[in-house]
């Protein structure tokens, strides 16, 4: 393909896609031009085919063809970002934005939406965008999208995942063409690194910088790699990218190669997204039918091509050198640096490694200048930042933020706030390798060092709010039995260190815990932090010091007063049932799997049945009686 | 039964078929630099799991040593050297998951089977396992049989989805 015939494909689609992107009034005049007079967008994303949006497609295919519909485009599209409500559907030009949909919904919104003349169903849309009076608010301008700024997920949810000319009409394969045509690969690595853009992975190293190294270094054969092997539980960015837009990490790798002097590029992707593996598939074959990948890129004389690698379940492979000999078909232990892989990496060759969400912002640096983009963000950290809420959250789902924005801003505004009417105790960013933030801390414009200097790290973006009834010591040891499952075991301070850590801490949720025992978890962690090999071993501490230093009056309690506020711990909970409030009506001991629970021979005032009562030896504390007693009878200390 | 087919697993290669499968796997794919964990995965597919027999296979093919192959297999933990059940459970632990009870679903599922985690249930029906993050997070908690994710989880759904599945394989 020529860029005058990608320039076509360009043109042919355009306002198919403005539709998508322009606000109703101008979105309704653009709409005669596009072939169609309506489209319906439904996400195909992990998220929402979980909860089977193929079969809201199915019937809303089947339903238009009864009714004789034709001239209604359905698009299956990458993620939207509002999980929680999936499958979510949105119907072009009025941006009609309905959610929680299923088969029976699809049929009533084809009978009376997208029938001519049809009229939006107000009741099945998203009720964030209907006012009382029940005029409809566009979906952009709802709480949780107004405050985002999308450029890494500008495509998601706005395209057709598995087709290329949409890819093409909203923009991607426009950078590659500029960098082949306009600009030498010192020209695209001053942008890359005038723009201040910091890897998206979780250290933050600029991305300019580990570029031009890896320019320097000498050698005919060089490697471009992704890393896709988003192991941070918790988060989901980069899946999303490669699910609703995976060209643009295959533009991005192409533009790399060029600046760096490499013709071979790597996608490390864990084996658990078989929706991501799928449409990377789908993209490197369409990208190289249309001569966008493989020899001579657009005639333009540049040769790129791109293999995909399945991870195969190992957290320790998101770091550099261990995802690199994990490619290579060992086990995927880390190896020391340096030398670094700018100098020696993949098969012993110089390799860039950049995870996905970082590829996605290069194809705006390269179109829109590093200038606008060093424009948005706070001083050091530059651009946006996708993250994923999850936990004790309203809004579930992907949020894409200017740096600098606060945790009150996404937690409360984009987020909706916490459900049930609960408190906010913390938020957990960077996943087993971050800390806590308190809420006394949530005004914190959310940025790389703003995060480290408050204990945690930005990570690859998960954002797991945690409400009243979460036990920090309980999530720090869960953390630490992620570490320590995870640890390769290749160096002993990693490996022994994650080893004593859960010890100590698993201790203190039995309440044998000493105040000696958080002098040795803090002096441990030092030595860890000083002397594991790679970041998973020197970042494990983490989530037990963040927490030790925000929330130390927990594990106090724990050790002196053997109590857990939070009601998680186990072995420190004892239920009883007060006798006052027990009808006696036996629901409680039916339920019960310990068969703890017996009558008493007292019978309140004002009831009829003995009260019951729980014997303390037979008790597991699984607290089935608890949810089960609709009198509120039973206790929890 | 399942037992004894794997124990016989130990010795030889399985079916004609796996065994043809399997030769023509190692022969395509030998000369790719790093092809170790693509040929594993697709092993894995074709037996269910990587027996003994199968891991010296490979290491023949390759010219490599049983421990490499071992040592691989055994570093990763999406392969298994035993046999799973025919409905493969595996319960999301990540952090989203957790925080909203996945540790609860998992005991009732244990609990209901009479398996720990990892195991097998003697008629080979179900096996469990557990995950980190599927990427569901906006159902959580979430766990996965076979393809199916089941979200929004509580304790007492669980013997209803075990159940329409023992119901399916009758």
């Amino acid at each position: 393909m020529t860029t005058k015939e990608l320039d076509k494909i360009r043109q042919s689609k355009k306002e198919l896609i403005d539709v998508r992107r322009l606000v109703q009034e101008q979105a309704e005049k653009l709409a005669p031009l596009t072939g169609y007079r309506k489209q319906v967008l439904v996400c195909g994303g992990t998220g929402c085919t979980s909860s089977h949006s193929m079969q809201v497609i199915e019937h809303l295919e089947k339903t238009m063809k009864e009714c004789g519909i034709d001239d209604v485009l359905v698009v299956k599209t990458g993620c939207f970002g509002l999980c929680a409500l999936g499958p979510i559907m949105i119907v072009y030009p009025e941006g009609a934005f309905y959610a929680q949909m299923t088969p029976e919904h699809a049929e009533t919104v084809v009978k009376k939406h997208l029938v001519k003349g049809g009229e939006i169903v107000k009741e099945l849309l998203y009720k964030g965008t209907v006012h009382e009076d029940g005029s409809i608010i566009p979906f952009a301008e709802t709480p949780f999208y107004k405050k985002q700024m999308r450029i890494a997920l500008r495509n998601c949810g706005v395209i057709a995942a598995e087709d290329i000319d949409e890819a093409i009409a909203a923009g991607d394969y426009a950078a590659i063409e500029k960098v082949l045509t306009t600009m030498t690969p010192d020209d695209v690595i001053k942008e890359v690194l005038d723009s201040g853009l910091r890897g998206r992975g979780g250290a933050g190293f600029p991305t300019g910088r580990k570029w031009m190294f890896a320019k320097a270094s000498q050698g005919d054969i060089k490697y471009v790699c992704c890393n896709a092997d988003e192991g941070d539980p918790g988060a989901f960015m980069d899946r999303s990218v490669l699910e609703g837009d995976p060209h643009c990490v295959l533009e991005a790798m192409t533009i790399a190669g060029y600046a760096i002097g490499a013709h071979q590029g790597y996608i490390y992707v864990r084996a658990e997204y078989p929706v991501a593996v799928h449409r990377l598939k789908i993209a490197i074959e369409q990208a190289h039918k249309y001569g966008l990948l493989g020899k001579n890129i657009l005639g333009l004389g540049f040769d790129f091509d791109i293999e995909i690698r399945l991870g195969a379940g190992a957290f320790v492979c998101g770091e550099e050198t261990a995802l690199m000999t994990s490619i290579e078909g060992h086990r995927g232990e880390p190896r020391p640096r340096p030398p670094f892989p700018a100098v020696k990496g993949l098969f012993g060759k110089p390799t860039i490694l950049n995870n996905v969400e970082t590829w996605a912002n290069i194809n705006p640096i390269i179109m829109k200048g590093a200038k606008w983009y060093s424009s948005i963000g706070t001083e050091k950290s530059k651009g946006t930042k996708v993250f994923a809420l999850g936990g004790k959250i309203t809004n579930v789902g992907l949020v894409e933020v200017p740096m600098g924005t606060t945790l009150r801003e996404i937690i409360e505004e984009i987020g909706g706030g916490i459900p049930n009417g609960k408190k906010f105790k913390a938020a957990q960013t960077g996943g087993p390798s971050g800390g806590c933030i308190p809420a006394s801390l949530i005004d914190t414009p959310i940025d790389f060092d703003n995060l480290v200097a408050i204990g945690s790290m930005m990570g690859s973006g998960g954002l797991i709010v945690l409400d009243e009834d979460t036990c920090m010591v309980d999530i720090s040891k869960f953390y630490l039995e992620f570490t320590a499952d995870e640890s390769c075991g290749k160096c002993n301070p990693c490996r022994i260190g994650t080893k004593r850590l859960l010890e100590l801490l698993t201790k203190i949720t039995e309440g044998k815990g000493t105040d000696e025992d958080l002098v040795k978890i803090e002096e441990l962690a030092e030595h860890m932090k000083a002397s594991s090999l790679c970041a998973l071993g020197q970042s494990a501490p983490n989530p037990v010091l963040s927490t030790l230093h925000h929330f130390r009056n927990e594990y106090e309690e724990h050790i002196h007063e053997h109590k857990c506020s939070a009601g998680v711990c186990k072995a420190l909970l004892s239920f009883s049932i007060d006798r006052e409030k027990c009808i006696g009506c036996g629901l409680c001991a039916r339920n019960c799997p310990a068969s703890a629970i017996t009558k008493t021979d007292y019978v309140a005032p004002g009831h009829k049945l003995p009260s019951l009562t729980i014997d303390p030896a037979k008790c597991v504390k699984c607290g089935v009686c608890m949810s089960n007693c609709k009198f509120h009878a039973v206790e929890r200390k | 039964m399942e037992h004894k087919e794997a124990c016989a697993g130990c010795e030889t290669l399985g079916t004609p078929e796996q065994k043809a499968a399997l030769e023509k796997l190692i022969c395509e794919s030998r000369s790719t630099p790093g092809c170790l964990m693509h040929i594993l995965q697709e092993a894995q597919g074709i037996y269910g799991y990587l027996p003994l027999s199968v891991q010296k296979e490979i290491a023949k093919g390759l010219g490599i040593s049983l421990s490499e192959v071992y040592g691989v297999v055994t570093f990763y933990s999406q392969f298994s050297l035993k046999p799973k059940g025919k409905n493969r459970i595996s319960v999301c632990l990540g952090t989203a998951c957790y925080v909203k009870g996945s540790d609860k679903i998992l005991e009732e599922l244990e609990k209901q089977l009479g398996i720990k985690c990892g195991e097998c249930t003697e008629d080979g029906l179900f096996s469990i396992d557990s995950c980190r993050c599927v990427g569901a997070c906006g159902l959580a908690p979430v766990m996965m049989i076979g393809e199916e994710v089941y979200g929004k989880l509580k304790p007492d759904m669980v013997k209803g989805i075990l159940d329409s599945y023992r119901e399916a394989s009758k």
